[in-house]
């Protein structure tokens, strides 16, 4: 039960975290006409955060 | 150049491995090897999210807006987050109360009303319609491109005949499939496992073939996404794509498309029975949680790079950017690819028609029709016979009636819209239930009136602001209010409602149906009064994590039934054999041998609801059980009157609970004060056998002495007089004794005698020193006083005082190795006596034992101080009764100064120049 919660509060925290990256102002921030290794520094900005929240709710939930 | 007929034949051959799928999923059950109970298939089968909108529309999308198709992936991603909370406690509440539906969902909650589970359906209809053709248009035009190439430019859809066109056929096919394996038995709680096994196979396909084309155009015709993204870079309206460009509400659009996606995620009636209905164990969830957004991400990997390389490698205005998945492998000659991706945008298709049909014709047999039957007087008991048969027959007639509405759709609207939009029309159509969903599960406060006052000012302002003015626009309505607001009324136009302008149609219809959705949901909730059943269902739905088992909640319930009726009733909806199983179950659970000594009681007609709920939905079940139970209305003053019983009953067993505490509590005082009894008991008899034992001692000496002098009369005078010498030290240390002992009993009961009066402390002092010399002197321990040659008088008991300093003193002279201190000080208004040794001193832990009465007695041997030890006690007793304190300071091994204070009487005398006495 005590890891079911702390599951839930890291998850939440996480959420919130994820509203912040994924909206504004931060996106305005990379919203720049740019290239960062090949790709625009939009695209990029915005993968890789995605690519790193589902990982970290992936550790979150499946960490022992 | 692709034959139709090899495309065809590729597409049948696809469906009917889709077919066998199924077939073989629902086999595996009969054979007890549950192929969805998996958490991956779980997982994978929420991906039926990924429709064609995704497959071929998110390209469209991004080849005009760049990132603008991203919303509604980022979305479900951050919502995954809260499922461990949201979409758990869905579950678990749908689980508990056999809920197959969401239109079930927000009936059963507030307080199993019809009307709101037939409001909740009709908008899901609506709403829903227009998606379902969006799936059908898209394998139509996919289907004519591929046989139309190189012809790009697509004909017209009403050019091509009904029964020439591959969606009429497709969306049959897949109506055909729903009914085959959607509405196989009746209970929709027993889950439809071929079907989302299939469903699971269909998400794979789908994304291994997007991949596949996105591999394909990155690596194959490209040089990898640095390649792409710096050709496009060279095209300034490419290059526009890469940021959010410069509208002042770009942010805006991206945030409100977010959530959304984020309520469509958790309230399309499809991802409601993938991830509801379907789920077989909480703990897949888990699983989902982080594998289902992985899932989206992999399938938009590819979707800008396709979509930039679509607008670098086609341009004219007949080409339709949604095909751009298709157009790509085509155009660079990759057949094979190009039918691959074409049997991916199928599957993703079919997979929405599939789950997206069940779904509804669930809603629409329980919510819709079966209420109305109900009500009628056809189906009242004992007139119709198969009722199963018919709940069944309607579910498929509903399947293929919304399949068929669906295409109808898709004939009419023609290419009007992209396929993005017509989706996004579709979330903003289901995003009204999230008020009353998400309010209902947290808030006991909202009502039936505010869900439906919610919900229909949300599905007006909706309608109002999005799918109506697109049907203008797609010339299927007469008349210019989209420009001019109806009758020149400016600030009612359906696209800048209120003068709201500059947001894109979607946010700006989800704005305003949210705000009058949650305000009119808020102000109905709090404004009406709650029934006794909404009440219940509020509670049972917000604290379902709370509820142990069934039976434990007080019912508000007050009928008469029998239980031949309610079997009656359940044969007639679920079927003989399986109605008389789950008796037989309940009648087990109850403890009784056969279904015939039930009881018709509350608890009875409860299990038959649920049981009924889960076949045609919470409304109709107790439309249904109240055709056999004549329930008595509850009045107001009568389920007060239950609740007064029950919390009666509460605080009855409150009091009981806090009177076994006292009791405990008084238990445990009393066997402390037994204890602490025992231990006086014992101390008192070592303290009387150790003043026995010392009384003894000079007693011995003296009969000794006697007898000496009594069996030898001839002994010489000096022998003679140092015996009676030791008779009478003897005797003055036996009456020593017994007065201590004596003051020590006076003391300890309060009769002691005191003789108050002025007392000069020097005085004091110097008479205990001069009845103490002796001692120093026999032990040859060397004495310092100090003592100012004036002391103010203190008021005390002169005698009671030479006492104490007696005490001291002669404790000091047993242990001093060679020297003792007395010191005499004025410290402010107290006089100060300190009595200084050398001895071995005193640890701490014994600084404070030794002046307790029988501590002192009962303590080790050796180190006991000879007569009876009472002397400290007593004298700190003395000295307190004075007004004063007598405590100890030692270091072992560095001695022990013993010093008492005792106020001064009057503040007179002054100290004089310190006299020293030796001796």
């Amino acid at each position: 039960m005590n890891k079911h919660h702390v599951v839930g509060q890291r998850l939440a925290a996480l959420f919130f975290f994820g509203m912040l990256v994924f909206n504004y102002p931060l996106l305005s921030l990379v919203n720049v006409d740019g290239m960062v290794g090949g790709v625009p520094v939009l695209y990029a900005y915005l993968f890789v955060s995605w690519v790193a929240f589902v990982g970290l709710m992936a550790v979150i939930v499946e960490r022992k | 150049m692709l034959q139709p007929w090899v495309i065809a034949l590729v597409a049948l051959g696809y469906i009917g491995v889709l077919f066998a799928i199924a077939y073989y999923g629902d086999r595996r059950v009969t054979a007890g090897r549950s192929l969805i109970n998996n958490p991956y298939v779980y997982a994978l089968s929420l991906a039926v999210y990924c429709t064609a909108w995704t497959f071929y529309g998110s390209v469209g999308r991004a080849a005009t807006t760049g990132v603008g198709f991203l919303p509604i992936y980022v979305g479900p991603t951050l919502m995954a987050a809260l499922w461990w909370f949201v979409l758990r406690k869905i579950i678990r509440i749908s689980k508990v109360n056999r809920i197959t539906s969401i239109a079930d969902f927000i009936a059963s909650r507030y307080g199993k009303s019809t009307l709101l589970g037939s409001m909740v359906t009709l908008v899901a209809v609506v709403g829903i319609i227009p998606y379902i053709a969006l799936q059908l248009k898209a394998v139509s035009i996919s289907f004519t491109l591929l046989w139309h190439f190189p012809d790009l430019s697509l004909p017209p859809i009403n050019t091509i005949p009904v029964l020439r066109d591959t969606g009429f056929y497709v969306a049959l096919m897949m109506a055909a499939f729903a009914i085959l394996f959607g509405t196989r038995h009746l209970d929709a709680t027993e889950h439809h496992e071929g079907l989302v096994v299939a469903i699971a196979f269909e998400s794979v396909i789908k994304l291994v073939a997007f991949l596949a084309v996105g591999v394909f155009v990155t690596y194959g015709v490209y040089n990898g996404f640095g390649d792409i993204f710096t050709q496009a870079a060279a095209r300034p309206e490419l290059r526009r794509l890469f940021t959010f460009g410069d509208s002042a509400h770009a942010f805006e659009n991206w945030f409100w498309l977010t959530v959304l996606s984020m309520m469509a995620i958790m309230f399309l009636p499809r991802q409601f029975q993938m991830a509801v209905v379907e789920n077989v164990n909480e703990r897949h969830l888990n699983t989902a949680i982080w594998l289902f957004p992985l899932y989206l991400i992999l399938i938009n990997i590819f979707v800008l790079p396709i979509a930039l390389a679509g607008r670098l490698t086609v341009s004219g205005p007949d080409v339709n950017a949604d095909m751009f998945v298709l157009l790509m492998p085509m155009i660079k000659g990759n057949e094979l690819l190009a039918l691959f991706t074409f049997i991916g945008g199928l599957s993703a298709a079919t997979g929405m028609i599939i789950v997206e049909t069940v779904a509804l014709s669930t809603m629409v047999s329980n919510d819709l029709l079966m209420p109305l039957l109900l009500r009628t007087k056809v189906l009242r008991p004992s007139e119709h016979q198969d009722l199963p048969s018919l709940l069944l027959l309607i579910r498929r007639a509903a399947i293929l009636f919304i399949v068929l509405l669906g295409y109808l759709y898709f004939r009419l609207t023609g290419e009007a819209l992209s396929l993005v939009s017509i989706g996004l029309i579709s979330f903003a159509a289901v995003a009204q239930f999230a008020p009353a969903i998400i309010g209902g599960i947290y808030w006991k406060g909202g009502t039936r009136l505010g869900a439906v006052v919610g919900l229909v000012s949300g599905f007006l302002v909706w309608a109002y602001t999005l799918p109506v003015p697109s049907l203008v626009q797609a010339g299927w309505l007469e008349g210019n209010f989209v420009e001019q607001g109806p009758f020149g009324i400016t600030w009612l136009r359906p696209y800048t409602l209120f003068g709201l302008s500059g947001l894109d149609p979607v946010t700006h219809s989800l704005f305003w149906s949210m705000v009058a959705n949650i305000g009119g949901y808020l102000v109905a909730s709090l404004i009406g009064p709650q029934s006794v059943i909404e009440h219940r269902q509020a509670s049972l739905f917000v604290d379902v994590f709370k509820q142990v088992r069934r039976g434990e909640h007080i019912r508000l319930w007050r009928g008469t039934t029998s239980v031949p009726d309610i079997q009656n009733l359940l044969e007639r909806f679920v079927g003989r054999r399986r109605a008389r199983a789950a008796l037989a179950e309940y009648a087990r659970e109850r403890g009784v041998t056969s279904v015939e000594e039930l009881e018709a009681d509350s608890e009875l007609v409860d299990f038959a609801e649920r049981l009924l709920a889960g076949t045609i939905g919470a409304a109709s079940a107790r439309v249904a059980i109240a055709t056999v139970v004549t329930e008595e209305p509850l009045s107001i003053e009568q389920v007060i009157h239950m609740l007064d019983e029950a919390s009666q009953v509460i605080a009855y067993s409150r009091q009981l609970e806090q009177k076994s505490h006292e009791l405990e509590a008084v238990t445990a005082e009393l066997r402390a004060a037994n204890e602490r009894l025992k231990e006086l008991d014992r101390l008192k008899d070592e303290f009387i056998s150790t003043v026995t034992h010392e009384l003894r001692t000079p007693l011995t000496s003296i009969r000794a002495m006697a007898e000496i002098l009594y069996d030898h009369p001839e002994l010489d005078t000096n022998r003679r007089a140092q015996f009676l010498g030791i008779i009478l030290k003897e005797s003055e240390r036996l009456s020593r004794l017994i007065n201590q002992v004596l003051d020590f009993a006076k003391l300890e009961s309060g009769m002691f005698e005191w003789h108050v009066s002025e007392v000069n402390l020097r005085s004091v002092v110097e008479e205990a020193v001069a009845s103490t010399e002796h001692l120093f002197r026999e032990r040859n321990v060397r004495l310092r006083v100090v003592v100012p040659a004036h002391v103010p008088t203190v008021e005390a008991d002169h005698d009671r005082l030479v006492q104490v300093m007696f005490n001291l003193l002669s404790n000091a002279a047993k242990f001093a190795q060679d020297w003792v201190e007395v010191r005499l000080t004025l410290q402010g208004d107290v006089v100060r006596v300190d009595v200084s040794d050398n001895g071995p001193g005193i640890s701490p832990e014994e600084q404070e034992l030794i002046f307790e009465k029988f501590r002192q007695l009962s303590r080790g041997t050796r180190n006991r101080p000879q007569g009876t030890g009472l002397g400290l006690p007593i004298s700190r007793h003395i000295v307190e009764h004075l007004g004063g304190r007598l405590w100890v300071e030692s270091t072992p091994g560095a001695g022990a100064t013993f010093s008492f204070i005792l106020p001064v009487m009057v503040s007179e005398g002054a100290i004089a120049p310190v006299g020293v006495q030796s001796s």
